[in-house]
């Protein structure tokens, strides 16, 4: 029978003031497989610690219980206390008597002793069946997979690769560059983005340790934190860049126009183009999709006319294959389509564009190059009505706020002045929130400098009368009805998760939240980890974010990753299940309650195996398990129901 | 709380989940909240660790009732522990119908890491409500029912 050790804290008076310390011992000592109880103030002091240290050696004690406060405080100390003393660690149990105990039943000391003394008992019973155990060890790899070139896996990528580490960048369309590259100029210091994003896109280029792999998917991804194997589509784009000397020819005779998703919609391209001049890698593309065919029947009008004869229409796809030691994902956002919104008129009237499309009419190399003429006939409109909340802190829409809306919006009305100094812009707005350093001020200025003429409240309705578009809105400050006629109306549409999020989701066994967004291992501790070890979060997939947050939390994944990939061999916890083979009836039940994939049949034995990494020690397989093959280590049915009648027994 | 007029001191088993409702009760601690002292808690790290069998052991151990704490739908640490903790207490009460018992002497509640409030509430209703259904002595519902 186990020796086991028990030690009573007093924690001042916050133990010791509400509980019978005296009885607790006499009690405790009684209890069967207890060689030796003890007590002193601070169990975590100094002092204190070398008393457990000591009892262990003097006592030859095989296990112990520290009767305190609550794991989360000193689990760890008492651990490393124990293995100083040589105990296993895993032979440490914490019984909480404080939070659980004496804090919460000062009233009722009588009582509270009397369940104090079941808590230890549960922790005495649990001890007597522990078994010693010792971290999982897993080899890594050490190579960084980032999903997703916009600003947020950029940096990531360049942060993990001047770490040292070689990072495999993939990004689905032809360049770099994401939504940032799609900007106009930034809020709240209008620098120009695409002046401040293309040398970072050259750099990812350039850089030795990253490996750029554009217009490309991750097909697959198996395997867990430092051992990930990915397998990752390259799509053709049917145009050898050591070839192509970007010419431009065969763009220009190109006989299909499609409208350009870079400009959404507000100039056309060609079926062979390059997304905007200083895409990264510079290279032109051909549109698989839009092309008259490649393939019997080819118009073949661009190999014609290209003098290198970089265009090869008999490029395949190709699946490459990687192993990396931690994943960052960093895929983006897209804009609430723009059916959901037709009572603002969004796909209805020429005029009513979202906010993406006006910053490219805002951009110096946009399809206006900056001047502001309004899609339907291309006047300058002289009154625009931005509307602010499209689809966002809307029951009927999306519950959450966009985050960025506000200032670009103020942004965007500042900009218009700049361009048309004699028209009026109009904002309306549920709240300003401008929360962010220099925020504030950025929007003072455009309310007082600029004049633009904040209208709080939300509208209802947007029409076309005549040339105008009527906004119909109501302003809560005055409680007015409002009614402008506008040239052009600018929706500051939702941020939504990327339409593939849930096939990315599945894919890389991470877990979604509410609203579709990545769901991070914790809201506040840990915002740049998924809930799957080595996979970790960036950007706007995560959550609406601006360009300093996607940047901070691409940085922030990268050191999690960094934290992986330095290390030689990785640890994990090794409270996890096992299966005996003996017991287990291959029913596979437990496979299908697993939330991380971490068992498998082995079908010619049909038995279940345990992947040891991939397994978290929830437990829930343990509990499925009809034969009681599975077993969580140190939660061993037969512990839960011996700590069950410790619990129930009489003091 | 004072002991209730009948002088019953009802015996409850807690099993709370490590990450939310432990957390919750952590907090109730460090918040002074005061509770009634009946339940003795154990802890997994998931509710999803939850064998049936162990709310049955309970009972015929000597409990008075039950109590399963885990983190909302939605936000359990293992993903979908709480799911199934769920599934297993909704067939327990049918079972426990089966044996004579009433179902109410057993009950499920999600209290996150932030809701010490609702972990100390949760505590007094359910010991008043064991209280007054009495200490488990004898068949309480009909088999037929």
């Amino acid at each position: 029978m186990k020796r086991i050790g028990v030690f009573v804290c007093h924690c001042g008076i916050n133990i010791a003031g509400t509980l019978d310390i005296n009885k607790i011992i006499h009690r405790i000592s009684n209890y069967p497989g207890v060689a030796h109880a003890e007590h002193y103030e601070y169990m975590c002091s100094d002092p204190g610690q070398n008393i457990v240290r000591d009892t262990i050696k003097d006592q030859y004690l095989d296990g112990i219980v520290v009767a305190a406060c609550s794991p989360t405080l000193h689990e760890t100390t008492f651990r490393n206390a124990a293995k100083d003393a040589d105990m296993n660690p895993y032979m440490v149990e914490i019984a909480n008597i404080r939070e659980y105990c004496s804090w919460v039943h000062r009233d009722r000391p009588e009582d509270a002793t009397e369940k104090a003394i079941r808590i230890i008992r549960t922790a005495v019973e649990k001890v007597r069946r522990n078994e010693s155990l010792y971290p999982v060890k897993i080899p890594v790899f050490h190579k960084c997979l980032v999903i997703g070139a916009g600003i947020s896996g950029i940096q990531a990528a360049l942060d993990v690769a001047n770490a040292g580490f070689e990072v495999i960048l993939v990004e689905k369309s032809p360049t770099i560059g994401g939504r940032m590259a799609q900007l106009s100029e930034t809020f709240p210091t209008l620098d120009c983005s695409q002046c401040i994003l293309t040398p970072k896109m050259v750099e990812v280029s350039r850089h030795p340790k990253i490996r750029l792999m554009a217009y490309s998917e991750v097909k697959e991804v198996t395997g867990s934190i430092g051992n990930f194997h990915v397998k990752i589509l390259k799509k053709p784009t049917y145009v050898d860049t050591d070839k192509c000397n970007l010419c431009g020819e065969c763009v220009n005779v190109c006989p299909i126009i499609i409208p350009s998703e870079f400009d959404r919609g507000m100039s056309m391209r060609k079926a062979i183009y390059m997304p905007f001049p200083q895409a990264v890698p510079s290279t032109y593309c051909l549109d698989e999709a839009n092309c008259l065919g490649l393939n019997p029947l080819r118009c073949s009008k661009c190999q014609d006319v290209c003098e290198p004869g970089a265009i090869n229409y008999d490029m395949k796809p190709e699946i490459i294959e990687e192993d990396v030691g931690a994943i960052i994902v960093a895929t983006g956002y897209d804009l609430y389509h723009k059916e959901a919104l037709t009572e603002y008129g969004l796909g209805i009237y020429e005029d009513v564009i979202d906010g993406l499309q006006f910053e490219r009419l805002l951009s110096a190399s946009g399809p206006t190059s900056g001047e502001i003429h309004r899609p339907s006939d291309g006047e300058v409109p002289k009154d625009v009505v931005f509307i602010q909340c499209a689809g966002s802190r809307d029951e009927k829409h999306n519950p959450y706020c966009s985050k960025v809306c506000c200032m670009y919006t103020a942004k965007h009305a500042m900009l218009y002045k700049h361009r048309v100094p004699d028209g009026q812009a109009y904002i309306f707005y549920i709240d300003i929130r401008s929360a962010g350093k220099d925020y504030e001020e950025f929007v003072q200025r455009a309310m007082e400098e600029d004049r633009i003429l904040y209208l709080r409240g939300k509208v209802s309705k947007v029409f076309k009368e005549g040339e105008k578009l009527v906004v119909w809105g109501v302003d809560t400050l005055t409680g007015q009805k409002v009614e402008v006629l506008a040239d052009l109306v600018v929706l500051a549409t939702a941020i939504v998760p990327r339409a593939a999020t849930p096939e990315i989701v599945n894919k890389l066994k991470i877990a979604a939240d509410g609203n579709g967004f990545l769901k991070e291992a914790h809201p506040k501790l840990r915002p740049v980890e998924s809930l799957t070890s080595g996979i970790f979060l960036a950007g706007a997939a995560q959550s609406p974010k601006d360009i300093p947050d996607a940047v901070s939390q691409g940085s922030g994944s990268a050191s999690k990753a960094i934290g992986i990939l330095s290390q030689k061999k990785l640890q994990h916890d090794p409270t996890i299940t096992d299966v005996e083979e003996i017991a287990c009836g291959g029913c596979g039940i437990c496979i299908s309650v697993c939330p991380y994939t971490a068992l498998s049949m082995d079908d010619r034995r049909n038995v279940v195996l345990v992947n040891d990494v991939l397994c978290e020690g929830c437990g829930t397989c343990a509990a499925a398990c009809p034969s009681g093959a599975a077993e969580l280590r140190n939660y061993t049915n037969r512990q839960v129901r011996e700590m069950i009648c410790a619990a129930l027994s009489k003091v | 709380m004072k002991p209730s007029d009948n002088g019953f001191e009802p015996r409850i088993v807690a099993f709370l989940c490590k990450w939310c409702a432990g957390a919750g009760a952590d907090l109730a601690g460090v918040s002074r909240l005061q509770y009634a002292p009946n339940a003795v808690p154990i802890m997994f790290n998931c509710t999803g660790r939850l064998d049936p069998t162990f709310v049955l052991k309970a009972f015929t151990q000597g409990a008075d009732g039950v109590f399963i704490g885990g983190c909302h739908p939605g936000d359990c640490h293992y993903l979908t522990g709480n799911y199934n903790a769920l599934k297993r207490v909704i067939l327990l009460e049918k079972v426990l119908v089966q044996f004579g018992i009433n179902p109410r002497r057993l009950r499920l509640e999600w209290v996150s890491a932030s809701e010490g409030n609702k972990f100390a509430r949760v505590m007094n209703e359910f010991s008043a409500e064991i209280k007054k259904l009495g200490p488990l002595e004898k068949l309480e519902v009909s088999r037929c029912e």
